[in-house]
Order: C-alpha cells, then structure tokens, then sequence
C-alpha cells in the first residue's frame, strides 16, 4: 500500500520558514554589532543551578542528565547534588579569580532548598535566570496552560528573592518547550528572553501571540555536558574546542560586528576536580583577551537591543 | 527484499584498468555540501520517525536551522579561499525557502545535485510512482531555480527503496537526456567511480562519497573530536594520494553546514582543505565532473574488466 498522498504535499513550501516563530534571516546579511569599548567577543557564562528529583516521573521523557536506574537512583541523584553542594564553589573562586560575570539559569525549587548557595549569588549581583521549578518538570504539549503558567509563576516566585536585578531571561529544563510555552513566558510579563533554541550566533525576535520575545543564542555543542558526557570528549579537547569557537568568533566579529560566545556549564560536569582546572584554562585565555566583554545575558540583550 | 541489491559486481580494487583524471592528477577530490531542509513538523511516516523528541523538536530542527542562517556563509567563504566549488546536496525546497542561498551558490558556479524534496520526507514506504513522483518534482525544482540538469542523487536522509537509483536515471534522462541522472552518491563500496546495473540499461555510476569523512558521521555517529576530524581527512587523503599515483582515486568530504561550520569546528577544517589544496596533483573539482569524465574515458573498460573477471571466477 503506498504512503498517504499528503505525504507529497508539500503546504508549507513556500518562502521563508515553515513556522511563523521567527523571520528567516541570514546572519551575514544582519547589521553589524558594537559591544561597548570596542569588544569584538561578549562572553556569557551560563552556569546551570539544577535539582534532579529521586522520584523522577520522566513525563513526556526523562530529563537529560537526570535518573536512569530503578528508584532509588542514588547514585545520580548525589552527583548531581555534589554540583551544588561542592562544584559550584570551586566554579564561583575561579570566576572571582578571573572577574567574570557569569549568569545563573537555576530551577525555582532549588532556590527553595539551597538558600545558602542563592545567597553566594546575590551577594555578586549576578543575573538569574529562571530554568524551569525543577528538571522533571518539563514543559511539553501534556500541560494546560495554566499548568504551565503556574510552573513559570511558581519558579518566578521561588528566585525572586535572590535575584539582585529584575528576573528576565527563561531557560527550560532539558531545553525543552511545548507548543504554547513561549506564549506563556511571555504573558509572565518577567520574561523578555528565552534560550532554549540554539539556530543563531546572535540574538533575534521570536513571535508570540502575546507579543515578541527575544532569543538568545546558547550553543548546545559547546555544552560542558555535550562535550564531555555525550561525545565523551577529553578535558583537554574541550578546552581546545571553546578556545578554537572563540578564536573563530573574534575574526568573524572584526569583519561583520560582534559575536556572543554563550558556554552553557553545569557544576555537575565542569566542576570535578579533575575538570575544573581546564575551565580555569579556558577563563584565563579568553579575560586575557583584549577582544573579550565578560557580561550576563541580559546586559549582552541591552546592548544589541539598543542598536536594532 | 533482495539479498544483493544487485548494483555492482564484485571488482577487486587491485589489477584495474588505469583512471588518470585532467592535468595527470592523482585525485579527483570534491566536497559534497550538505544544505537542507528539516521541517519543523512533517507528516508521520510509517517506517521512521523525522525526530526522536516529542513535537516541537527544538534542539533537533533549530541547529539545522542554524546552518542555515549561519553555518552556510562560513563554510562557502572556506570553500572560495581554498578554490573549491561546492557540490550541493540539495533538499530542494530550499529553493522556495532560502533563495538567497541558492543564490550565492549559484554565482559561485557550484553544483546543485537532488538530496530529495525534505530531509524530513523519507522514500520508505512509497510505491514506484511516489517515489518517481518526488524524484521529478525534485529535480524540477532544481532546473526551475538554477537551470542546471540535475546529475547526481544522495536519496533524502540517505532512504531508498530497491528501485531508487533505476527511478532517478529513468527521469533524468526523460527530463534531460544524457545530461540528467547519471549518478549516484548513496553507495560506498569504492573509493573510485564505478559503473551501476540498471534495468534501463543507463550509462551510470556511483561516484565515490565517504561516510567516514561525512562530518555528521564523524561529529554525531562517531563522536569524534574536531581536531582528529581535521587529522583523519588528512590521513585519508594521503592514502588516495599515493594510491592514486597508480590507478586515479576519488577524495570526497561530505559536509553540512551546522556540523563542519560551528565555531569550534571550523579550525580543523581550514587545515585539513589547506592541507589537502596545497597539493599539485589534486583535481578539485565537482560530482558531476567526476560523473562525466568517467563515463566519457573510463566507463567502457571499467565495465569490460568486470565483465572479464566475473568470468574468470
């Protein structure tokens, strides 16, 4: 029996995308970008604050990084908890050390149950980002949207507290979104970015039926966890990998106006101590850099915002 | 379902006749970029599922995506300092999505071969005219927005039907005579061109194409590291170049442009084109090219031999 004939049709061939999320748009053909002072590089670390729930319900698919044995799976449950216990100090001396400005994605109920660690935060008035109430609760086409309206609210509520700026950037657990997700953060009236879509090197508009929102470029393939847990990359090929990214990004910016480096870390993987020396490695190279801006997310936003 | 696919026969690689390609080259060497189309949410098909995430696939569709609107201006540039025209492996629709890509390719003169409609429509489970129905409309599209007679085919997401390569050649030359459809890039038996059984009788090769230098391949499937990416295609091709002093060789590095161009992969690349360009025995050149200067010079004595040596077994 052959194929259903809608399986050549073809409705939504036609200029531009298949969806009305966002303008086709090469990034060659953008206005050039000027980061303040002349920078070519804004450099965004992303350090992800994350709690993995022992009763994992996995709905509508297991989290990344999280349980993969029969309960109770201790044995990634603590590791991931040694991230926030252990890693992240390890993570905020070497960000100290090299006065970088690294930006928070944490889940709301961790805030809840890791004050002291919110506290450490604060006190460097580092931007949150709000990464969904924990990493099993994905947001998916399952929910209502008051379901899902609720999650944004509660993790909202959950961060404000520790937030030393306005919380404006969303990143979701695992990355990932139902349908309607982005009509619910932009309906919070906190949320003015998302990270979760990883097709640019720069920021653009995305449509809502709530109005825009604005994407934020935060490579997957340069993911800590990326790299070293799923391509099972060396630490030193990772540090290669970030310093070649942003070598490449530095001339593509002298020619065609600022990049944004997004590195996306997560104290459970970089953190170890047989790791964290390499991200030491990698802070020292790119501050030492005279091309370099080390900002938060949304002070990399403003900048390009102001010049649209 | 077949045993053999019946394509080719058994052809030791020793003892050939002699291929020597323009100028006394060694290598006929060409890169097979990949430019796609994913959809975003396609139509279901009964055999493979488009994404292994729940719908919207976001991490799937949108660094496909990101080649697109980033990956294809940087490898073209690597491609023009190095003097290599592209091949293009082309989901065709890409020609109403993004002409502005077709565009820059076609002022460049690169080859635009059929890698279907989308790379989100797979040929299983279609009868014959389904699949000769695509293959048409695919190679159509091609003609309409280019006006070059589409030679070669990768079937789309590299899924075929026993009838695949017959149905390609069959409309290639309905719509182009002896210019369309002459051959193939979805078999990897060779590392030089070699003739293809059809019912048809076709003139029609397979040209060499490489999954191990496939960056997807390297990058996702074997997980390989950028920098010994960038020293495999080395490795690779100093083999072919010293095979080819020979019997004439074929180098092909399939690329796409959200593997090869991310920013911390694009290094080992450079390197290895530099590499491999810096070489004075090397024709650099297209798929179709190989295809015709096959078919015109070697193609008649290929096929003898075979004939030859299968009678001899």
């Amino acid at each position: 029996m052959p194929l259903d004939k809608s399986y050549l049709e073809y409705s939504k061939r036609h200029y531009g995308m298949d969806h009305d999320r966002y303008d086709w748009s090469m990034l060659s053909d953008r206005k050039p970008v000027n980061w303040p002072k002349g920078k070519k590089l804004a450099l965004w670390i992303n350090v992800s604050l994350q709690f993995f729930p022992l009763n994992q319900q996995g709905v509508p698919v297991k989290p990344i990084g999280g349980m993969t044995m029969p309960y109770p799976d201790l044995r990634h449950y603590s590791l991931r908890d040694y991230g926030n216990r252990v890693s992240i100090y390890r993570m905020l001396k070497a960000f100290d050390k090299y006065e970088v400005a690294a930006t928070y994605a944490v889940n709301g109920e961790l805030a809840e149950r890791a004050p002291y660690l919110m506290n450490a935060i604060k006190e460097r008035n580092a931007e949150i980002i709000a990464h969904g109430w924990n990493m099993d609760s994905m947001h998916h086409n399952g929910l209502s949207l008051n379901e899902e309206n609720e999650l944004v609210c509660r993790t909202l509520d959950a961060l404000r507290p520790f937030a030393s700026k306005d919380i404006k950037g969303w990143l979701s657990p695992s990355r990932f979104e139902g349908n309607q997700t982005p009509e619910v953060l932009k309906k919070s009236e906190s949320i003015e970015y998302f990270c979760d879509w990883v097709n640019d090197d720069m920021p653009y508009e995305f449509k809502t039926g709530n109005g825009p929102l604005t994407a934020m470029p935060l490579s997957n393939e340069l993911e800590d966890r990326y790299i070293l847990l799923n391509n099972l990359h060396s630490e030193q090929s990772y540090g290669e990998q970030i310093k070649d990214a942003a070598d490449l990004l530095i001339s593509e910016a002298k020619e065609q106006g600022g990049r944004i480096l997004g590195l996306s870390l997560h104290p459970w993987v970089i953190g170890q101590p047989h790791r964290i020396k390499v991200l030491e490695d990698i802070l020292e190279y790119l501050m030492s850099k005279e091309e370099v801006w080390s900002a938060s997310a949304s002070e990399i936003l403003e900048y390009w915002q102001s010049q649209q | 379902m077949k045993k053999d696919p019946g394509f080719y026969d058994y052809w030791p690689y020793e003892n050939r006749p002699k291929i020597t390609w323009p100028n006394g080259a060694k290598v006929a060497f060409w890169v097979a970029a990949n430019i796609e189309f994913y959809e975003l949410d396609p139509p279901d098909n009964p055999f493979r599922k488009p994404w292994p995430a729940p719908n919207p696939s976001i991490a799937g569709y949108s660094i496909r995506d990101y080649g697109n609107r980033v990956g294809h201006v940087r490898q073209m540039k690597l491609l023009d300092k190095y003097g290599i025209r592209g091949s293009i492996s082309l989901s065709t629709a890409l020609c109403e999505h993004h002409p502005e890509i077709i565009e820059l390719c076609k002022e460049r003169d690169w080859e635009f071969f059929s890698h279907g409609i989308y790379n989100t429509r797979y040929t299983y489970g279609m009868d014959e005219s389904q699949e000769r129905e695509m293959i048409r409309d695919a190679m159509e599209t091609i003609y309409k927005h280019t006006e070059q007679k589409c030679a070669g085919y990768l079937a789309p997401a590299l899924s075929h039907s026993e009838l695949t390569l017959d149905l390609f050649a069959e409309v290639g030359t309905e719509l182009f005579g002896d210019d369309g459809g002459i051959y193939t890039c979805d078999l990897f038996h060779d590392d030089q061109p070699t003739p293809i059984n059809l019912r048809s009788g076709k003139k029609f090769v397979s040209i060499p194409y490489s999954l191990e230098m496939n960056d997807t391949i390297a990058y996702v499937v074997n997980k390989i590291e950028p920098r010994r990416y960038g020293q495999i295609i080395k490795d690779n091709f100093d083999r072919l170049y010293e095979e080819g002093a020979e019997n004439g060789t074929v180098m092909c590095i399939p690329t796409h442009n959200y593997q090869v161009s991310c920013p911390h992969r694009l290094k080992a690349f450079e390197e290895a084109l530099e590499y491999i360009t810096g070489h004075s025995d090397v024709w650099v050149t297209t798929g179709r090219e190989i295809a015709e200067y096959y078919i015109e010079n070697n193609y008649d004595a290929a096929l003898a031999d075979i004939t030859t040596k299968k009678e001899v077994s």
